[in-house]
């Protein structure tokens, strides 16, 4: 947020670098099943944005401490792989990856009926292959898409997206340029049969007209993402079918 | 490598396949798997691969920045390698540093392009004494479903034949266009694992799990051999080293072939 | 109207029935007078109890399931077991049918072994206990095991059976099914991987018609020699 650039992000057509307008997303892309060990798995493209992610379980947690008699625990690994970003990253887990696992656990701990597995956990992992702003809310888009492709019992999809503001315009789902010369960033993951929220982060300067209307932009883009998550697994699940066929 | 239980019947029933010369899926002992190479996928690399060795997949990833050279070699370039073995790709794979098997995995793969003299580190300076180019290739485990020694080879293979020195990112006052690195061959890695007394390429999980020895060859396009590597508790006799030996400049050249 | 399409796919969250006219069954939640989806896998409507069939999942154990599994650790007093299901299942040396002398768990059977038990108790907080005291569980040798969906199991015994016996008499194999997704086949080597391949057929066919003449025409390619054998030509699941 704090970068400053001569760049124009957005002209007075309200047209922004990469083309889009203020409140239209990134091309997005997802496939659900891509892995054979995983119980489920996802591959999403957002922009140029590119996560994979697999989930193993709900399998024994072999760490005791961390067992709950109760139900379930939802473990999140979220990677950056080190060609993902312009500088190379350092591999390993930094403070800042940390925090974002521990937010998509909670947000699909919101979702996923863990309270018919107790003593479990279930094991989601997110490699970000490449990254251009918005990987959190890629990371969870994908990660819940492969949590309902490992057959575990959930309340619905979670989609995730962010709106934000860039060159004092309030915008759907920011590019890096944006998330780096803008002035704020709002991520946002929701549940889509009730709106309720599960993600929610900010940093900037938004007015709370700003900020009512960028919710309102990633509310609406939010349900479109689930029913392209949605797609992605009735694809997967309606081949297995075809192919049986031929 | 790993310590998943493979059933005994399991085992039993691979071993007496090989007995009859055959093997689960159908293939020759000697017969890899389908092989996809996907390059240039990741566009903030400078260099990328991914491939599909039947069901197991890799990607290798290049990154070249520029550097201090060591004061031993003022106009060498330097090469580094790393392998992560993560918890996607196998339930038994845990997450945090680089286990012993992903470190000797990268050692291997390194071996092979460094002993190859795959890269000509020669050409990698950009001024003698003060500044090199640093390539750094990070290899990434997405699927493990047999075999990973040789996927990760031909993954590194292909994604630093591909790479680009970004002259453009970092010295854009010397207006000089991106160029690929110097490879001057391709080295394949062959590795056998021995199961009984039979010597089987590309194993599948299972086979390699109950595998009691293997030996990684690395050959170039001569047909010259330009790294080993024998792992596991078991071991191999002369006769296995000299089929080994002759097997890996055979199938080296049909996977040269492949990946084009 | 939900009804027109039965066995529809439904993905988590979908709206699936009116909870004035439905109650909600299996893997479906009520919210808002709708009923939901709590489950990737297809409607089922029985009644006026609306469900949905996993399509995919780990295996949940229930008492009384005859499962297949692998010894994966043995103390001194137990094995452990690996059924294929989230949590671990400890066979008690007072449920095999030998009498174990404390710390001698190992000579009567050790990891990698497999096993034919049952599930004896699956207690609230899941913790689960199983037996192989009952006639015809066992300690399984020799053959070939597949591992196939749990949710297919029933397909690949049919109604009333009919499919198990068409494939055991058309391949002339032992085969035994665990409700855990394991099938263990013994037989000639041929026959015994001819019948891997048409439960593997099975599996992947689970979903379409004429199943059972689908696969009776499969094993006839494959084994000319095989005896046509059909009890009966109702292609419907095994009624639970």
């Amino acid at each position: 947020m704090s970068g400053h650039t001569d760049m124009v992000l957005v002209n007075e057509e309200g047209i922004r670098i990469d083309g889009r307008k203020t409140d239209e997303k990134r091309n997005i892309k997802i496939e659900a099943g891509v892995l054979k060990n995983a119980d489920g798995s996802c591959y999403l493209e957002i922009g140029k944005n590119k996560v994979l992610c697999a989930v193993y379980g709900p399998r024994e947690c072999r760490m005791r401490h961390l067992q709950d008699p109760t139900k379930a625990i939802i473990t999140v690994k979220y990677n950056m792989e080190t060609y993902s970003v312009s500088d190379r990253k350092r591999p390993g887990t930094d403070r800042r990856s940390v925090e974002i696992s521990k937010l998509i656990s909670e947000a699909l701990s919101a979702v996923v009926m863990t309270e018919l597995y107790p003593r479990t956990t279930i094991d989601v992992y997110i490699e970000i292959l490449q990254a251009n702003a918005g990987t959190r809310c890629a990371g969870l888009t994908a990660a819940s898409v492969a949590l309902a492709d490992a057959g575990i019992p959930m309340r619905d999809i979670v989609p995730a997206i962010a709106c934000g503001k860039a060159d004092g315009k309030v915008l759907l789902d920011l590019n890096k340029e944006e998330d780096n010369f803008g002035q704020a960033d709002v991520p946002i993951a929701i549940v889509p049969s009730t709106d309720e929220i599960v993600l929610l982060q900010m940093d900037g300067n938004m007015t709370r007209e700003e900020l009512e209307y960028g919710l309102d932009m990633a509310f609406k883009a939010a349900h479109e993402v689930a029913d392209l998550q949605k797609d992605a697994l009735l694809r997967k699940y309606t081949n297995k079918k075809k192919e049986a066929s031929e | 490598m790993s310590n998943s239980i493979v059933s005994q019947i399991k085992r039993d029933h691979i071993m007496n396949l090989l007995a009859e010369g055959k093997r689960e899926d159908g293939r020759q002992f000697d017969e890899f798997r389908k092989i996809e190479v996907e390059t240039g996928l990741i566009e903030s690399a400078d260099g990328s691969a991914k491939v599909k060795l039947g069901d197991t997949i890799v990607m290798a990833g290049i990154k070249i920045v520029p550097g201090v050279p060591y004061p031993d070699a003022p106009a060498d370039g330097t090469l580094t390698t790393g392998m992560e073995l993560i918890p996607m790709a196998h339930p038994e794979f845990e997450s945090g540093p680089p286990s012993e098997d992903a470190i000797e995995m990268a050692r291997v793969v390194d071996r092979g392009i460094r002993e190859s003299g795959m890269i000509d580190v020669k050409k990698l300076c950009i001024k003698e004494g003060e500044s090199i180019w640093m390539v750094f290739l990070d290899i990434y485990a997405i699927d493990h479903c047999g075999n990973l020694f040789d996927a990760a080879t031909i993954a590194s293979v292909c994604a630093l034949r591909t790479a680009k020195i970004p002259w453009k990112q970092y010295f854009p006052e010397m207006e000089k266009e991106d160029e690929p690195l110097p490879v001057t061959c391709i080295p394949i890695s062959v590795t056998e694992h021995k199961i009984g007394n039979d010597l089987i390429v590309d194993p599948n999980f299972d086979e390699e799990a109950i595998a009691t020895a293997r030996l990684t060859v690395t050959t170039d396009e001569n047909g010259n051999y330009r790294a080993m590597q024998k792992g596991g508790k078991g071991s191999i006799t002369r006769g296995d080293l000299s089929l080994c030996l002759d097997r890996a400049v055979e199938i080296g050249k049909q996977i040269r072939s492949i990946i084009g | 109207m939900e009804r027109k399409n039965p066995r529809r796919l439904v993905l988590p969250g979908d709206d699936i029935a009116d909870a004035k006219e439905y109650k909600p069954g299996e893997n479906t939640y009520e919210c808002e007078d709708r009923i939901r989806a709590g489950i990737l896998g297809t409607v089922d409507f029985r009644g006026n109890i609306v469900s949905v069939m996993p399509a995919g999942g780990r295996y949940l154990p229930k008492i009384g399931d005859t499962v297949i599994g692998v010894i994966n650790d043995v103390g001194p007093s137990n094995w452990m077991i690996d059924i294929k299901c989230p949590w671990p299942a400890p066979l008690h040396v007072s449920e095999v049918p030998w009498k174990v002398e404390f710390g001698d768990t190992t000579t009567y059977l050790t990891v990698g072994d497999v096993v034919l038990i049952k599930v004896l108790n699956v207690d609230e907080s899941k913790k689960i206990s199983v037996t192989m005291k009952d006639s015809g569980l066992r300690k399984i040798e020799g053959g070939q095991l597949i591992e196939i969906d749990h949710n297919k199991i029933s397909r690949v015994i049919g109604k009333a059976g009919s499919m198990i016996s068409m494939l055991k008499n058309m391949t002339d194999c032992r085969i035994t099914v665990g409700q855990n997704g394991r099938i263990w086949i013994d037989g000639d080597d041929e026959n015994a991987a001819v019948a891997a391949a048409a439960i593997k057929k099975i599996e992947a066919e689970a979903r379409m018609p004429n199943l059972t003449e689908r696969i009776e025409e499969f094993i006839a390619e494959k084994l000319p020699g095989a005896e046509s054998y059909r009890q009966n030509d109702d292609d419907e699941e095994e009624s639970e």
